[in-house]
């Protein structure tokens, strides 16, 4: 098991599996196909760009990115998709948080009270040791715990 | 109530502590948590008043954005100043649709549309017709001038406004530049910042001929993902601005640098403000990482674009040009274009079902031209719709839909063409399709 720390932006405990993107993460391309459907209970990534989560359950993970990219959406269907309940739980950045997540993940804590966790600045060392299906426990100081 | 770390007037820490009420305190509370996480010192007041937002869609899953909107219209939290927005999505009289499909748009996807638009007027829209994602051109209006501090969202529009216009604006999100532009504050940091615009990547071009703006584009964005690039080798190939061919080249490339990565600023050697008026050594980080980029590069780049068709050997049934929306010069290129490749072709008519897209305004002013007519004549269509909202109907995306657009190919199953294979496959002459 490896422990990792990084700047805690949003807090909270978690007990979950982790899907890890490896580039940048494209909100808009990852959660169009399932966020914008009516009936949606669960997103699966969507993004044809990105080859390490295409096709992966992402809804109640601890998704381990760089930062996302792209459409300045991004941020509005973070905050309209957790209201739903279906994005991942954690969002945890080895870089620091880009704008477009951040504004998103801030409204949907300030606009809809929603208790998404999220951690930045865990460093590169820290999505070379986390894979896809590992066992990710987040603790209340922020220790990521993973494996 | 949220302790700020950054340092607020009196004003706007009155906001904060809810004395213009308890919405007005939230929308503070957001924007001041944004920047305290990229540690903004102070709040900047937003010198060009007029907003443009990213959300021009009624789509009803996207249920916060509308709860959103009408909790702002009844607490009177609006944008004075006005805004304008992104693209409408449907346009049945210029994108033909069967029933099943128009069904599904504005029964099911955009059932919203009307009612989103009213909440959009009573919030400030600047006027009923102001969808565009080039909301910068001269014939939209919403053009900010050298120094400006912005409140705006639109990957495209950011980085263009930044970049061509030397404004600052950051990366912002739907909803929270809303929040900006009625409160009139946006928070001190990244590109609104002098260490900010600075550059940490040199981008070398090696090339023999003028790039595709959507592939260099493309392969700078996916290169330097977030970071600030400074292009040298360019300028070779671009007049100085305000050309109008420089201008649209930047608008492409600038919205692939944002789409494929998510670059907020560029700086073009010789060409763009910033560049013009610091060069290399006063832009670029003493620290920066290279990247050369030559031919070879580009054509590896390109054909890296996976293709999402269902029958990949098929022919193309329906093709977009605009994305972003064409300038007004471009459209009379593209006639031009279009014209000379079906004359070459010995057709009358386009031999794909072609959409061009460009702003309400830029359309109206087209319209009075003898150009529109022949456009029309090939059998081309001319809309003000977004081609991505088209694109997200299920029905639209099992179609084999070409674009030259590389922000439409990253968001959908659209097949990229360059502008010489767009052009020769729909007009007839021979193209890459087989």
């Amino acid at each position: 098991m490896k422990t990792f720390t990084g700047r805690v932006i949003f807090g909270g405990t978690y007990s979950g599996e982790a899907v890890v993107s490896h580039q940048g993460f494209n909100t808009l391309a990852s959660f169009e196909k399932s966020g914008l459907k009516k009936n949606c209970t669960a997103i699966i990534a969507s993004d044809h760009n990105n080859p390490d989560v295409y096709g992966l359950l992402l809804t109640g993970k601890a998704l381990c990115l760089p930062q996302t990219i792209g459409s300045t959406t991004g941020g509005m269907l973070i905050q309209s998709q957790a209201k739903r309940g279906i994005t991942p739980t954690c969002w945890l950045y080895s870089k620091e948080i880009d704008p477009i997540s951040a504004s998103g993940l801030i409204l949907a804590h300030v606009w809809e009270n929603l208790p998404l966790i999220v951690i930045d600045k865990l460093g590169d060392g820290f999505l070379q040791n986390v894979k896809t299906g590992d066992k990710i426990v987040v603790k209340e100081d922020g220790t990521i715990e993973v494996g | 109530m949220y302790q700020p770390l950054m340092i607020l007037t009196p004003e706007q820490k009155a906001i904060l502590e809810g004395k213009e009420g308890a919405t007005k305190a939230k929308m503070m509370e957001c924007l001041v948590r944004y920047g305290d996480v990229f540690g903004a010192k102070k709040m900047a007041e937003v010198t060009h008043k007029e907003g443009h937002l990213v959300t021009s869609f009624g789509i009803p899953m996207l249920g916060t954005v509308f709860t959103t909107m009408d909790e702002l219209i009844t607490s009177g939290a609006i944008a004075k100043d006005g805004f304008t927005v992104d693209p409408r999505p449907c346009d049945f009289k210029n994108v033909k649709c069967n029933p099943i499909e128009k069904m599904v748009f504005s029964k099911i996807m955009y059932a919203k549309q009307d009612d989103y638009e009213k909440q959009l007027q009573a919030e400030g829209l600047v006027e009923k017709d102001a969808f565009s994602c080039t909301c910068y051109l001269p014939e939209m209006g919403n053009t900010p001038k050298e120094g400006d501090v912005l409140s705006w969202a639109e990957s495209s529009a950011v980085v263009f406004a930044n970049s061509v216009l030397g404004a600052k604006c950051n990366r912002n999100s739907g909803i929270l530049e809303l929040f900006g532009s009625v409160l009139g504050y946006a928070p001190e940091f990244g590109f609104l910042t002098e260490e900010g615009r600075k550059a940490t990547w040199k981008i070398i071009l090696k090339v023999t001929k003028r790039p595709e703006a959507q592939v260099l584009g493309s392969a700078i964005g996916m290169k330097v993902i977030d970071e600030v690039p400074y292009v040298e080798g360019l300028d070779a190939f671009l007049k100085p601005l305000p050309d109008e061919d420089t201008i649209a080249y930047l608008k492409d490339f600038g919205a692939a640098t944002a789409s494929n990565g998510a670059v907020g600023l560029y700086h073009i050697d010789g060409i763009t403000p910033e560049a013009k008026r610091l060069g290399e050594k006063g832009l670029l980080k003493k620290d920066y990482q290279t990247y050369v980029i030559d031919d070879a590069e580009l054509e590896r780049v390109y054909r890296s674009y996976p293709i999402l068709w269902g029958r990949k050997e098929g022919k193309a049934q329906k093709a977009f040009i605009g994305c972003p929306h064409l300038t007004y010069h471009q459209l009379q290129k593209w006639t031009l274009r279009l014209g000379k490749a079906l004359e070459e072709a010995g057709r009358k008519k386009l031999k794909v079902d072609t959409v061009l897209t460009c702003a309400p305004a830029v359309r109206k002013k087209f319209e009075a031209t003898s150009e529109y007519q022949k456009l029309l004549s090939y059998g081309a269509h001319l809309s003000s719709i977004c081609p991505l909202m088209y694109m997200n109907n299920p029905l639209c995306a099992k179609k084999r839909v070409a674009t030259n657009s590389n922000k439409l190919r990253t968001y959908s199953t659209a097949r990229y063409y360059t502008d010489e294979e767009i052009l020769a496959l729909v007009s007839g002459k021979e193209g890459k399709q087989s």
